[in-house]
This record gives C-alpha cells, sequence and structure tokens, in this order.
C-alpha cells in the first residue's frame, strides 16, 4: 500500500532532514540523541545487512535450512529497536534479525534455528526480553497482548516512571495482519488498555502475494476501528522509526494504551531461500525501492555531519568481521544430542517421555552392540 | 465426606480453593463473570476475588488461549474456561501449535501452567457443537496433558491439580454430570492427577471410560452382575498420559476390555488403549479389546442422541460378544 500524506519521515532519500508539519512533532526526539547513537544506528542497519547476506549464503551452500532475509528492512528494525527500553519485552516474528542482535541475541542462535539444531535459540530473560521467533504468522502478537495484561496486572506500567514502566512490543508482517490471530489481539488490547506497540512492517509482499490482497485501505487505518490508534511511517528512515516508536512506547507505558505503527518498507530479496521474487514481482517496483534504501540515505546524512570516508570503511571492517565470525561459528555448530527429542517436552515428569527415551537408548545400544559383532 | 454436592459446585469449590491459595492464578473466558458461565461453574468468584482475578473476556477462543500464554510467561496462571467442546476449534492453533510446544521450544526455560476447563459430550440435548468429545485431538498432541473427572470429588480435587501442573492441562467437564451430586473429601485427596482408578471390581471382563461414560459402564456392570457376569469398571480419570498400571493389571485378571467413549472411535483414545492393551497383555487375553463408541458422523441432532451415544446396552453387547470368544 503507497505512502499516505499522513506518513511520518523524518529523513529524506537524499538524506536530508525534512522540516515540515508532520516530522515537527518528531524531530525533538532525534535532536536530543547523542551522535553516538546515531552513529549507532548505522553500524547496526551496516551489519545486519551483511550478516543477513552471509546467512542467505550459508543457505545457499547447504548450511541452512531455510533463511528469511531482512536485505531493505534494517532502518524498520534497528529505529524501533533502538527505541525499546531495557525493560521492554519484545515479541518477534522471524525476520528481525536487526531487533535481536540489538537485545543482544547472538546471531548464531537465530542461524542455529534456521540450521535445524533448536526450534528455540535463546533464553529471552538472557536478551533483554527478546522472546524466540513464532513460525506461525500472528500466533506471537496474541501471547504478546497476555504478556502486556500481565504487566498490567501487576502494576509494572502507568506509574508514571519511564525508567521503569514496562511496555511490550510485538512485530508482524503484512501478511500476517489477515491472520484472525491479529484482529483478536488488537480487540483484546484494546479491551484490557494493555501498554503494547504493534510495529507492522509492510514490507509489500506476503511471499509472492502483494499487500493489496491483504488490504484495500492503508493498514495503519484499520486498528482504527479497533479503538486503537495508527500511524504510517517511512521505514526505511531510521529516525522516523526511532523518534516513533520512542514517542508510542513511552506513551504505552504511561498508560495511554495500545498503539500500532505502520512502517512502510521493502522486502528486497526473496521471502526466504526457497523462493523466486522472480517470478511475481517487478524489477521495476524493486529497483524503485532499492532507490529508497534505507542506509545509502543515512549515509548521506552522516556525511552531511561530518562523518569520513574512515569512519565507514572501519564500520565495514566490523561488519566484515561479524560475518566471518558467524560463518566460522555455524560451520562448527554440531548436531544437537537425542535428549533434546524428549526433554522438556513437559515441565514435569512423564511417563511417555521417560519410556520411549528408554527405548531409544536401548535401541541405539543394541544396533552398536550388533555393529560391533560383526566387526 | 461431606454432604452430596453437585459435580459443578464441587468444581466451584476447587476453583475458588485454588484462586485463594495462589495469587497468581486467574480465570478467564466467556460469561465467567458476573454471570458465573453457562453452566454456573465459576458463579460467585469475580465478587468474591474481584474483576482482576476472574474476567470476562472478548468472545474470541483464539484469543484467550493465546494472551493465556503470554500471561503464563509472565508468571500467571491461567485458567481458560472455552464455553462448549464445539468451540474449542477457533483456539485449536494456539493450543497445538504454541501452547503444546513453548516449553520445549524454550528448551524447558519456561513452562506452561495453563488450564484449559472445556464442558463435553452429549446427553443434554442440546444444539449442534454443544455435545462433542474432541479429547483425542488433544491426547495426540505431544505436549498437552488431558484429564476428565467423573465424580463431584475428582472435580474438586483434579481442577486443583490441574492448575497446580506446570504443564498445560486439558480439563473436560462432563457436562450431563454437571448435575449429579455426590460426596467429597474436602480434607484429603487420594489420587494423583494422571491415575486410573478401580470404581467396581470384577473378574470377568473389563470395562474402561471417562467422564460421563464411567456412570454408563457402572449401569452395565450392575445389568451384568444380574445375568451373572462378574465386571470390573475402570475410570480413566487421564487421557493423556494413560495410567495403564490398573488397566494391565486388570486384563490379567478378566483376560477381557471394553473401551467405551462418547467419541466417534475411529483414530480415538479408545483405539490407543486398545492398541497399548494388545502389546502389553497379550497372553492374558481371551478375547480381542473391543470398543464401543459413538458412530464415525457428525453428531447428530439431538432427538437422535440416545441413539448415536453409547448406552448400558450397547456395552453390554460388546460385553456378550467378548465372553463369546
Amino acid at each position: 500500500m503507497a505512502e499516505t500524506a499522513q506518513m511520518v519521515q523524518l529523513l529524506s532519500t537524499d538524506g536530508t532532514i525534512r522540516t515540515d508539519d508532520v516530522s515537527a512533532e518528531y524531530l525533538p526526539i532525534i535532536e536530543a540523541l547523542p551522535d553516538d547513537t546515531l552513529r549507532q544506528f548505522y553500524r547496526d542497519m551496516v551489519v545486519t545487512r551483511r550478516f543477513d547476506l552471509e546467512a542467505t549464503n550459508l543457505q545457499r551452500q547447504g548450511q541452512l535450512a531455510l533463511w528469511p532475509p531482512s536485505h531493505g528492512q534494517e532502518a524498520a528494525q534497528v529505529g524501533s529497536a533502538r527505541a525499546a527500553r531495557r525493560q521492554d519485552h519484545i515479541f518477534p516474528s522471524y525476520r528481525e534479525h536487526a531487533v535481536g542482535m540489538i537485545r543482544g541475541v547472538d546471531v548464531v542462535d537465530i542461524v542455529r534455528l534456521m540450521r535445524g539444531v533448536t526450534n528455540g535459540g535463546w533464553d529471552p530473560a538472557e536478551r533483554n526480553n527478546f522472546h524466540l521467533y513464532t513460525l506461525v504468522l500472528g500466533s506471537q502478537v496474541l501471547h504478546a497482548t497476555g504478556y502486556a495484561m500481565g504487566i498490567a496486572l501487576d502494576g509494572d506500567s502507568g506509574t508514571g516512571d519511564p525508567q521503569t514502566d514496562q511496555a511490550v512490543m510485538t512485530y508482524f508482517g503484512d501478511g500476517a495482519t489477515s491472520q484472525g490471530d491479529v484482529s483478536e489481539a488488537l480487540v483484546f488490547a484494546a479491551s484490557f488498555n494493555t501498554p503494547e506497540v504493534f510495529f507492522l512492517q509492510n514490507n509489500h509482499w506476503a511471499i509472492s502475494v502483494p499487500v493489496k490482497v491483504q488490504s484495500p485501505i492503508p493498514l495503519y487505518i484499520r486498528p482504527s476501528g479497533f479503538g486503537i490508534p495508527g500511524i504510517q511511517i517511512d521505514g526505511n528512515d531510521v529516525l522516523a522509526s526511532y523518534a516513533v516508536t520512542r514517542k508510542n512506547l513511552d506513551e504505552a507505558r504511561a498508560g495511554a494504551g495500545p498503539r500500532m505503527i505502520e512502517a512502510l518498507t521493502y522486502r528486497i530479496g526473496a521471502h526466504t531461500t526457497s523462493d523466486d521474487p522472480t517470478k511475481y514481482r517487478m524489477d521495476a517496483e524493486t529497483a524503485s525501492w532499492v532507490a529508497k534504501d534505507p542506509i545509502e540515505r543515512y549515509v548521506r546524512f552522516l556525511r552531511s555531519r561530518g562523518e569520513t570516508d574512515a569512519y565507514f570503511a572501519s564500520v565495514a571492517v566490523e561488519a566484515e568481521d561479524f560475518a566471518a565470525d558467524l560463518r566460522r561459528r555455524t560451520l562448527e555448530l554440531g548436531k544437537p544430542t537425542v535428549d533434546l527429542i524428549f526433554d522438556n517436552v513437559y515441565s514435569e515428569p512423564h511417563p511417555v517421555m521417560d519410556e520411549q527415551k528408554r527405548w531409544l537408548a536401548d535401541y541405539e545400544s543394541s544396533l552398536a552392540t550388533e555393529l560391533g559383532a560383526q566387526a | 465426606m461431606s454432604d452430596d454436592i453437585a459435580l459443578s459446585k464441587a468444581l466451584n469449590a476447587g476453583l475458588r480453593k485454588a484462586l485463594a491459595d495462589d495469587p497468581r492464578v486467574l480465570l478467564m473466558g466467556e460469561d465467567i463473570g458476573p454471570l458465573g458461565g453457562v453452566f454456573r461453574v465459576t458463579e460467585g468468584l469475580q465478587a468474591e476475588f474481584g474483576v482482576s482475578r476472574v474476567f470476562d473476556t472478548p468472545l474470541a477462543e483464539s484469543g484467550i488461549v493465546g494472551t493465556a500464554i503470554g500471561l503464563a510467561m509472565r508468571g500467571y496462571r491461567p485458567v481458560c474456561e472455552i464455553q462448549f467442546d464445539g468451540f474449542i476449534f477457533p483456539g485449536f492453533d494456539q493450543i497445538t501449535t504454541q501452547l503444546a510446544k513453548m516449553t520445549s521450544r524454550h528448551e524447558g526455560r519456561i513452562s506452561m501452567p495453563v488450564v484449559i476447563r472445556v464442558p463435553y459430550g452429549g446427553h443434554i440435548g442440546a444444539v449442534e457443537h454443544h455435545q462433542e468429545s474432541p479429547e483425542a485431538y488433544f491426547a495426540h498432541t505431544p505436549g498437552l496433558r488431558v484429564v476428565s473427572p467423573s465424580t463431584p470429588n475428582d472435580a474438586y480435587w483434579m481442577i486443583q491439580e490441574a492448575i497446580a501442573s506446570n504443564d498445560p492441562v486439558l480439563f473436560f467437564e462432563p457436562k450431563s454430570r454437571y448435575w449429579n451430586k455426590g460426596p467429597v473429601d474436602f480434607t484429603a485427596n487420594e489420587a494423583p492427577l494422571h491415575s486410573s482408578r478401580i470404581v467396581r471390581t470384577g473378574t470377568e471382563v473389563t470395562l474402561v471410560g471417562h467422564g460421563a461414560m464411567v456412570n454408563v459402564l457402572m449401569q452395565a456392570a450392575e445389568l451384568a452382575e444380574a445375568e451373572g457376569t462378574s465386571i470390573e469398571v475402570i475410570d480413566l480419570r487421564s487421557l493423556s498420559p494413560i495410567d495403564y498400571g490398573p488397566i494391565v493389571a486388570s486384563v490379567q485378571k478378566t483376560g477381557r476390555l471394553v473401551v467405551a467413549s462418547e467419541a466417534p472411535g475411529f483414530v480415538s483414545v479408545s483405539s490407543e488403549i486398545a492398541a497399548a492393551v494388545t502389546e502389553k497383555a497379550f497372553y492374558s487375553l481371551e478375547a480381542p479389546v473391543l470398543r464401543v463408541s459413538s458412530f464415525d458422523t457428525p453428531f447428530p441432532p439431538a432427538k437422535l442422541e440416545t441413539t448415536y451415544l453409547p448406552d448400558a446396552d450397547r456395552i453390554l453387547e460388546a460385553v456378550d460378544r467378548a465372553m463369546a470368544y
């Protein structure tokens, strides 16, 4: 769905700051940021794009079962993730690689999921409350809403202290907006006035189906029917993503209720490495979005602020090192032990798990004995 | 033992006890607040514990289960009421793809103490989607526990044990038995949640069932006794996991097993028991394990339910067949 006049954009594609009525509300949030934070946004986006490429290549080389590329969506993810506070809880879909990295997830743990080494990958409690990826579209949006209901029940939001009040942010895509779970989550969120931001990355394609099949109206309008304010942003503008998310998360944590942000962005690559976008997408459309690339415009912005070639080169080196390290550690990943099949299916002892685990051990040792006898 | 109280009142007392014992226990569902649920199982609990502990949700089963998962992640112990058996399916995705797998995906770092209460089964003359027995879908799903009480005493204790469990529990309440009364021992619990129990001893045929079927089996056993056949009856109580100890011991004694359920028989819990007992007690069997089920059809209009659902005569027909081998 095309951008609207209401779309918040702070950084033009030419890298200049927009000064208009729409941006005026948010610019003070950006102006208050130290230079280091502005540089951090760049580093996050560049490193993400580089390791995303590395993971895509690893899949092409047979090292991963699947990889869902985030290429093109770095600004939406980095800005929103940096806007969240330490105490917030993040419920991602499965493409939020930059968000995970920023919340402290070791990217090799995302790779472990996509390689078939784990169905989880990390401990959210140790990763700044970045919850596990969810592959059934929209399911996590309800979990996020339930979690936010719990925060409200605990009285951990709405006290007026943004340093301690908690909020929840959940990520989902334009395809997932058609899932009933997303609509049900909006209903529950509105009814229970949850401290929650619904962050929709509209990357315009649900595998091969264009967003117009999901909605004839801009998606940021949809939550208004649920009693939830929606706001559209340029998702390829990291500053808009940061400022709008910061403001809305802080309002939600203060008790003002849930909000939805629609970040207009584009999936430059394939849906996953199993996909072939040349079968359904026009090159001209993709090219028009490449021209709106989130990193290129941010380079122009940083240059205008005096960053030098040496700075950009140093980030490029860091990204290369990050990717090389990811490749090295991916190739070192072993196979999980068979205990993973049975352990933790239940939290409490379960006779069937015990019996089948014991059977498998006996069976495998009998095979070993048989092979030993043949040798 | 108390005076006799209705099964629904026993559930209400069990829920009240759980709410009083643990401030993290929440009740959530459709019409469970001021109304007390369409079967009045939660009657008076919102007034007693407040709207933050016992609350009405929007009318959306996936939303109920999905938000319960989030609440459990937050440290709560949600008890969800699904209004009728046939309405659980909008929540089926969240139950099977999310709730059941959450602990496994987290490699044991979190637990999912969520109870889903489901009034199930026929015999109340209800309209379509209000009389079904969908237990097998959930028993088939790894990560879930599935139980069903048949008496007020079990209802009182099993609901508390289900809430205390750190795993998700599907709790199937035999709605046709809600108004049947029996004694409750409020002082002590005799049986673990996942144990089956011999409720009538006999020597020639073993009958196994759960929930409302247990009463039908008892009727059949008495009729058979009058005709000279000695019947043992086992109340399954837990459908996942199944406690085979008493069942196998009984079959070793009687040599004959009939498994009965209100559900269709194809790919059912009864089928599983038949297969498992054949494996575990083959040399004790004098006859094939027989199943008495509803037909493999949709639940018919209520005026036909007494023909559709197994009754004591259908049980006795199977007993006769087992005895004839």
